[in-house]
Formats: structure tokens, sequence, C-alpha cells
């Protein structure tokens, strides 16, 4: 009886917290679909409008910033795709001198992840004449230590007898890692590009320190540069709509696939 | 002599790799080596040419108070979120996992910061601090407290930033939690069940012992981004008021880009990166112990 009791308190704990959480989302959402004159209004009201949206895009280029951004994401993850198969294949599977040397060395981009190089790897880049290019954003990512890992360990669970077979049909080494690894690792795959699409969306301090045209800037810097502009309060409306408009995409994926992400975000830290 | 034959066994692994290496030794390695040069030098908008200054950058940080009072930042941005978003996600993973009704609310409503940008976070929490105006301000009013500046407040900013971080950070953990309580074999709690133990007892002596590894890799990450976490900085603080919420990785760029001081930043970059491998030292020496008990 009492244990029921305690339970169904902690039980509403639990359930108030979680609506505390999303008071800030809820909040966003009110603020960028409220009129702008009643931003600073403390009534709550049902007034609705879309025009905050309509000016953002018309008063800043957002369109060109979506458009890098789904560049970025998708030119990194490509890459990474490629990279990353065949050096989690070679871990996985091929026995080479200095095998435990290398993967030492990959462990490193783990340990010190290049957020922490901006200021090196600027220079790199400025070496490079890359500075302000779309590459030069994707470029310190293409290798992907933690991908590597990933894919690793699921090729690992794949049965060797499979490769064996194939190499007695005749299938070349390069042959049998792209028609039979890399399809068999759906969902480690699928794992992997969720974390680094996030990631890649949301980065913002190394595209900022790369970028300084229109042109070249990805959504998150974008998205400062729109805030810091306008400071007064009366703007609030249309830098709540910019927000939710930068993190929609992925917060809609995020409530309709759950699941995936929760359990890739998951993976993402067992490597 | 090394024979045709191994290079025939191991060329095949070594193309292999190649690619990912190209880029680990542009971006990883070889900028590595190139920081801790620079920070043996002095070099700056006063010399035109880096000179060779030896240790001196390093003995300059020592009397630097901005970055001890960094690193004190730092200390307490760690020491605010660590524990308390540990303890939330410790608490939403046990009941998320029960067969409670509407977990799939509780996680979602607990994991969705995550899929937000960082700045976008910094926006709206920027919002809800703003004084007057701002949502935890028009919440104080009913409450008929006075009104404060949460993030002009040099008492007041990290407390601030702290709360913001933990809102992000709990759900982030929580998974692991999610995960490390899925190996936890139900037949201790039948049993436990059958001792008529107490939910309390059962989570004290069972849950949370076993939940110990998932603990201490969850406070591995957490302490590596209490360092990497410096987007919000941008957007809400830039640091201030007076270096109150300044952490280390926002203090790398500001004297980079904005002093263009190559040699300080990049003795501080050093600093950061010894950190970070003490870190991941920790990290190895646990997981070390952890495979001894499997």
């Amino acid at each position: 009886m009492s244990a029921r009791i305690s339970n169904r308190i902690v039980n509403s704990v639990i359930y108030s917290i979680a609506v505390l959480w999303l008071i800030p989302l809820i909040w966003v959402i009110y603020m960028a679909f409220r009129p702008k004159e009643l931003a600073l209004s403390p009534k709550f009201t049902f007034d609705f409008t879309l025009a905050n949206f309509v000016n953002v895009w018309q008063g800043a280029p957002f369109s060109v910033y979506y458009l890098n951004t789904i560049i970025i994401v998708l030119g990194v993850l490509a890459v990474q795709i490629f990279t990353v198969t065949l050096a989690a294949y070679a871990f996985a599977r091929l026995q080479f001198w200095g095998k435990s040397i290398f993967f030492t060395l990959f462990l490193m981009q783990i340990m010190i992840p290049n957020d922490v190089l901006i200021f090196p790897n600027y220079s790199i880049l400025k070496e490079l004449s890359l500075l302000d290019t779309r590459t030069g954003i994707m470029i310190p990512y293409f290798a992907s230590a933690f991908g590597v890992f990933l894919l690793r360990q699921f090729f690992k669970t794949i049965p060797v007898e499979l490769e064996e077979a194939a190499k007695v049909e005749g299938l070349s080494k390069w042959a049998i890692l792209w028609k039979i690894y890399f399809p068999l690792g759906k969902s480690a795959y699928i794992s992997f590009a969720l974390v680094s699409i996030s990631y890649h969306w949301n980065n913002f301090l190394w595209p900022l320190i790369v970028t300084n045209s229109v042109e070249k800037r990805p959504l998150t810097v974008g998205l400062s540069l729109f805030a810091q502009s306008s400071e007064t309060g009366a703007q609030w409306s249309e830098v709540t709509a910019a927000t939710l408009l930068v993190s929609a995409p992925l917060l809609i994926g995020f409530f309709f696939f759950q699941k995936q992400f929760i359990s890739s975000f998951m993976q993402s830290g067992i490597k | 002599m090394l024979s045709a034959k191994f290079w025939r066994d191991n060329s095949f692994a070594w193309l292999l790799l190649l690619p990912s290496l190209v880029f680990l030794i542009l971006f990883t390695f070889y900028p590595i080596g190139k920081t801790v040069i620079l920070s043996l030098q002095q070099s700056d908008l006063a010399a035109r040419e880096p000179i060779f200054i030896g240790l001196d950058n390093y003995k300059s940080l020592i009397g630097d108070s901005i970055f001890w009072k960094v690193m004190t930042n730092n200390f307490w941005f760690a020491i605010g979120t660590i524990p308390t978003s540990i303890a939330l996600a410790l608490a939403m993973a046990v009941f998320a996992n029960k067969a409670l009704r509407g977990k799939g609310f509780v996680r979602t409503a607990f994991f969705y910061p995550n899929v937000i940008p960082m700045i976008a976070i910094a926006n709206v929490w920027l919002f809800i601090y703003t004084p007057q105006y701002g949502l935890l301000s028009r919440a104080m009013k009913y409450v008929e407290k006075g009104d404060l500046n949460w993030l002009g407040n040099p008492d007041l900013v990290m407390w601030a930033l702290i709360v913001m971080i933990v809102w992000r950070e709990a759900g982030y953990f929580m998974i692991f939690y999610l995960a490390g309580l899925q190996n936890v074999s139900p037949d201790l709690y039948e049993a436990a069940d059958i001792d008529g133990a107490r939910p309390w007892l059962v989570f004290r002596k069972i849950t949370f012992p076993l939940l110990m590894p998932t603990t201490l890799f969850v406070m591995i990450v957490a302490l590596t981004n209490s360092f990497k976490l410096v987007d919000h900085l941008f957007i809400m603080t830039k640091g201030g008021p007076d270096n109150a919420s300044s952490l280390l990785l926002y203090y790398i760029y500001e004297q980079a880009f904005a002093f263009w001081d190559l040699g300080k930043a990049s003795t501080l970059t050093i600093v950061m990166i010894v950190l970070l491998l003490i870190i991941s030292a920790v990290q190895f020496f646990w997981m070390d112990k952890k495979v001894h008990y499997e």
C-alpha cells in the first residue's frame, strides 16, 4: 500500500520534470508563431502568425545557409562512409604489420577531438588555401575514428564463412568489401549517419572560424549572426522563428524516429 | 630482408588505412606537433617573425590571472554540471526503463535538447534569462520575488549556464544508463522481490552497484564535454561579465582569433590536450580494470 503511494509520488515527480524539460521548446514554438507586436506582452493569447518565418527567410540569406549545411553534412558523410569502411574492414578482418600502432593512432582522434585543435587546424587550412570554403569546413572530419570503431565492431560479428564462400566464388578482396560487408552493415551505417549528421548540422565553432562570407556559411553561423544583429526585445519573435527553422529538421526527425536516434547515440558512446 | 610475401600481405591493409590516415595526420598529428613548437615561440602582433623563447609562454601563463580565472570557472562548471546531470540521468533511466506509462514521452522530453544545435539552445535560454521580459523573470514576478539579471551578474552567470547545460546533458547520459540497465539480469530483481526488498534498497544494493561502470564512463564523457561545450558563450555572455563565464576553449578562441597571440593560444591548446590525455588515461585505466572483472 505505502509502496504503491510512494511509487505514484515518484512517477508524478518524473512526469513533472519531463514537462519542465519541454518548457523551453514549447515557449520557442509559442514565440515563433506569435505576432511581433505581442512579443513582449506578458498576457497569454492564441494569436497566430507565420509572418515571423516569412520575415526571417526574406531578411537573411537562410536559403543559402540551408543549402550550405545540407552540402556540408552530406559531403562529410559521403567521404566518411568511404574512409571508415576501408579502415574498419582492415582492423576487423586483416592481420598486418603495425596493426596495434595504427589502432592507437586512430584512438588519439577520439581522445583529442578536432574541436580542441581549432587554432592549429585554422593555420593548416590557411596553408592549404581552403579558408572560407565548404571543403575547408568539411575536411578535418573526413576521417572518423569513432566511425571506424563502430563499423569494426559490426564487421566482426559477420561470419567469416561468408567471406570464404565469396572467395571460392572468385570475388576479389575489394569486391568482398563492397558487395558483402558494406550492404550487411546497414544498421551500423544508419547509427553512424545519425550521429554524424547531427554533429555536423549542429557544429558551430569550426565553421565560424573558417568562413567569412555569406555564400559559404552554414545555418548555425548564420543563426548566430542573425541573433546578434537583432538585440532589441522587439525582434524576439524573429530570432525564435529563426532558431526554430535551424533546429526543426533534426527535431522533427527525432520526434518521428525517436528509437533509432536514441539507440544510435547509445552506440556512439559504446565505441 | 623483407620478403615479397610480407609486402603482399600487408600492402592491402595499409592501402585501406591510407585515406583515413592522411586526414588523421593532417588534422590531428601534424597540428599537435605544430602547436608544441609554436607554444615555445613568441608569435603575436609584436613579433613579425616567431622568436624561440623556450618555456616562457608557460611561465607567463602561471602569472596570468585570467588563465587561472578560466581554469577555476572550468572547475566549477564541471562540479556544477557533472553530479547533477548524472544523478538526474540515472533517476530518469530507472523510471523510463520500468513499464511505466508514457515512458516514450519521458525519454523524448529528456533527450530532445541533444538534437538541437547548441547555438540555438543559447538563443532560447538567452530569452529565458533576459531581465524583465524573459520567461524566468516573468515567472519570478508571479512569486513576487525581485528581478535578477542572470547573465549580467558575475555571481549568478555560472549558475545560470550550469542549469542550462544540465538541461541539455541529462538526457544524453540517460541513454547510457538505459543501455546499462538492459544488461542487469531480471533474475536479481525477481529474487529481491521474493525477499520483499523495498525499492530504495533494491536500487542501493543491486541497480546502483551494477551500473558503476556506466557511471564511470558517463563521468569521463561529462568531464570531456565540460571542456568542449563553449558555443553558448558566443551568444549568451562572450565569456563575461568580467570573465566570469569564460572557459578554456573560449579563452583559446579569444587569444587566437581576437588578439592573434599565437604563442599563447598554442600554449593554452597544449594545456587542454594534456588535460584531455589525463582524462583518457583514467578511462583506459578503468577499462583495463573492467576487463579483469569480466
